[in-house]
């Protein structure tokens, strides 16, 4: 089982940087891991704590956010109110023991073809390490 | 700190204030909890000094959040004329919050509270708290813990409403030769004018009163920790949720979830038959109700700034889950990591309005 785990991930990207680098990546035909499905928002901070509880809920093995660098959002303040969410979801799983570990919020310019690759699958790597997210196929949840 | 004493009860003597203010058209009308119906209690807004004699606003119990109800009040625009507003410190507390997320406006408001005793479950018997009033007042006075009581308020640290114009002295204090009253504000001196020639000096801080805030702090920290919350997990959370039947009265009579259309109650959050084909396949079975967890966390995530720990949500909960408690909990560890306190000040800026440059770095890349 632990071998052909093939990670289920979901992707937030903000259309301005994230989304863009992601298409770099693929005209640069830089590898990215074909577990993750991606999202397309207008940005980062259009992504609210309960979509990504919802995913993990719903069983992703995985969450990553991804939006422009700090200073650089498209609508000026957005990625600033993305971390505080962030960082408020951060709490309250801390204070459950759920995985933490599963979400991760990462800053992707347009420019970063190679960076989204990488960090894709690092974080790809990372939760086929952590194995299954344990809710995906038990029974008498949601 | 100006304050006098009046020899009667503690609400004979709100009574006494109000009927000053209302005889000298101070205020126009008040907000207090009364009689109303064959013992029933209610909050009610009353203009007439004739039905001043119903109300009976240090009676041990909160059928609504008072904040709650003034923000209904108050949504669209201020009242006009002057309001007398006596509630409790939590009522108070979740009221700033509603002002400062544009819920409710402060003007031509004064408010006349105290240093808060607690209050029974709602699910009291009628009969048996009237039974339990005297025994009420003695651990009023002497600050013991009071089992009977709300988990919440058996817990609460703020029970002293630092806010307030008007402050009666009732925790902590021996209310049975009368009732000491202190004038916080200038607002509230403006309003008392004339009530007495003389004051006396009295302070808000007294041995007595950190002895009792020690007291709940103690057993708060224990309650939270027998919660164990940090061993749940998924296993823990379904565990302590279920028997939740997704009525959704915790978020109704909460004072911080003030969505006119509730996210959970949307069409967004509507499960249809395709979402649940797709559950089953991966689960085989599925628990209906369904998303009572995704609830849970997902109402956590818009309140934790926010909860002033009022015990509303446990007190309504059908099913009797510890909702405030846990509530609470968790929101007393965002609040710190944002290093906020709700209700407290006006000008602090609620955390998702706000932000730093440079901040949360641990949770970024
Ligand atoms: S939570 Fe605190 S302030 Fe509110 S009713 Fe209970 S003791 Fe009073
Ligand atoms: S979550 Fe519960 S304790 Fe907190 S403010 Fe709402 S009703 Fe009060
Ligand atoms: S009041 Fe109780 S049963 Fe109803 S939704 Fe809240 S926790 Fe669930
Ligand atoms: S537009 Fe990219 S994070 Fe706001």
């Amino acid at each position: 089982m632990a071998n052909n785990f093939k990670p289920n991930i979901i992707g937030f990207l903000c259309n301005w940087c994230s989304y863009a680098a992601a298409d770099l990546a693929g005209s640069s035909k830089l590898e990215v891991p074909a577990t993750l499905t991606t999202i397309r928002v207008m940005c980062s901070s259009r992504v609210d704590p309960v979509h990504i509880i919802s995913a993990y809920l719903q069983g992703a093995d995985g969450v990553l956010i991804a939006g422009c660098h700090p200073g650089d959002c498209h609508y000026q303040t957005g990625n600033y109110y993305t971390r505080r969410r962030f960082a408020l979801l951060h709490k309250i799983m801390e204070t459950f023991k759920l995985d933490p570990e599963r979400f991760r919020l990462s800053w992707i310019s347009a420019s970063e073809g190679k960076r989204f690759s990488e960090v894709t699958k690092e974080f790809a790597e990372h939760i086929e390490k952590l194995g299954p997210n344990p809710l995906k196929n038990k029974p008498f949840i949601e | 700190m100006k304050s006098f004493k009046i020899p009667k009860s503690p609400d004979d003597t709100v009574k006494d204030i109000l009927l000053f203010l209302l005889k000298n058209e101070k205020v126009g009308s008040i907000f207090a909890l009364s009689k109303v119906h064959n013992n029933n209690h209610a909050y009610t807004l009353i203009t007439d000094k004739e039905l001043l004699s119903n109300i009976t606003p240090t009676y041990p119990l909160m059928l609504a959040n008072a904040g709650k109800m003034i923000s209904r009040l108050t949504m669209i625009e201020a009242v006009k004329s002057p309001v007398a507003v006596v509630l409790r410190p939590c009522e108070l507390r979740a009221l700033f919050e509603l002002v400062k997320l544009e819920q409710a406006k402060l003007d031509n408001l004064l408010f006349v509270s105290f240093t808060c005793g607690g209050v029974f479950p709602i699910k009291t018997k009628k009969d048996g708290l009237e039974n339990k009033l005297k025994e009420y007042w003695e651990n009023v006075k002497t600050g013991e813990d009071f089992q009977e009581l709300r988990e919440s308020c058996r817990i609460c640290e703020n029970f002293v409403p630092d806010n307030a114009d008007i402050i009666l002295q009732l925790a902590g204090n021996d209310t049975n030769t009368g009732t000491s009253v202190l004038i916080k504000t200038e607002k509230g001196a403006g309003f008392l004018e004339g009530i007495r020639d003389q004051f006396d000096e009295g302070s808000l801080e007294s041995t007595t009163l950190d002895t009792i805030r020690g007291k709940r702090k103690e057993r708060k920290q224990k309650t939270f920790a027998d919660l164990k919350t940090e061993d749940f997990g998924i296993e823990g959370l379904i565990n302590i949720f279920g028997r939740c039947i997704n009525c959704h009265a915790c978020s109704k009579a909460c004072p911080a979830c003030y969505c006119k259309l509730c996210y959970f109650e949307s069409a967004d959050s509507e499960s249809d038959p395709s979402t649940f084909e797709i559950e089953l396949k991966k689960r085989k079975a599925i628990r209906l109700p369904a998303d009572t967890v995704f609830y849970h966390l997902g109402r956590l995530t818009h309140v934790g700034f926010t909860c002033v720990g009022c015990g509303m949500c446990s007190d309504v909960c059908p099913t009797n889950i510890p909702v405030s408690t846990i509530f609470s909990k968790v929101s007393e560890r965002i609040q710190k990591a944002f290093e906020y306190t709700p209700g407290k000040d006006l000008e602090e800026k609620v955390p998702m309005s706000i932000f730093e440059m440079k901040e949360f770095e641990d949770v970024e890349d």
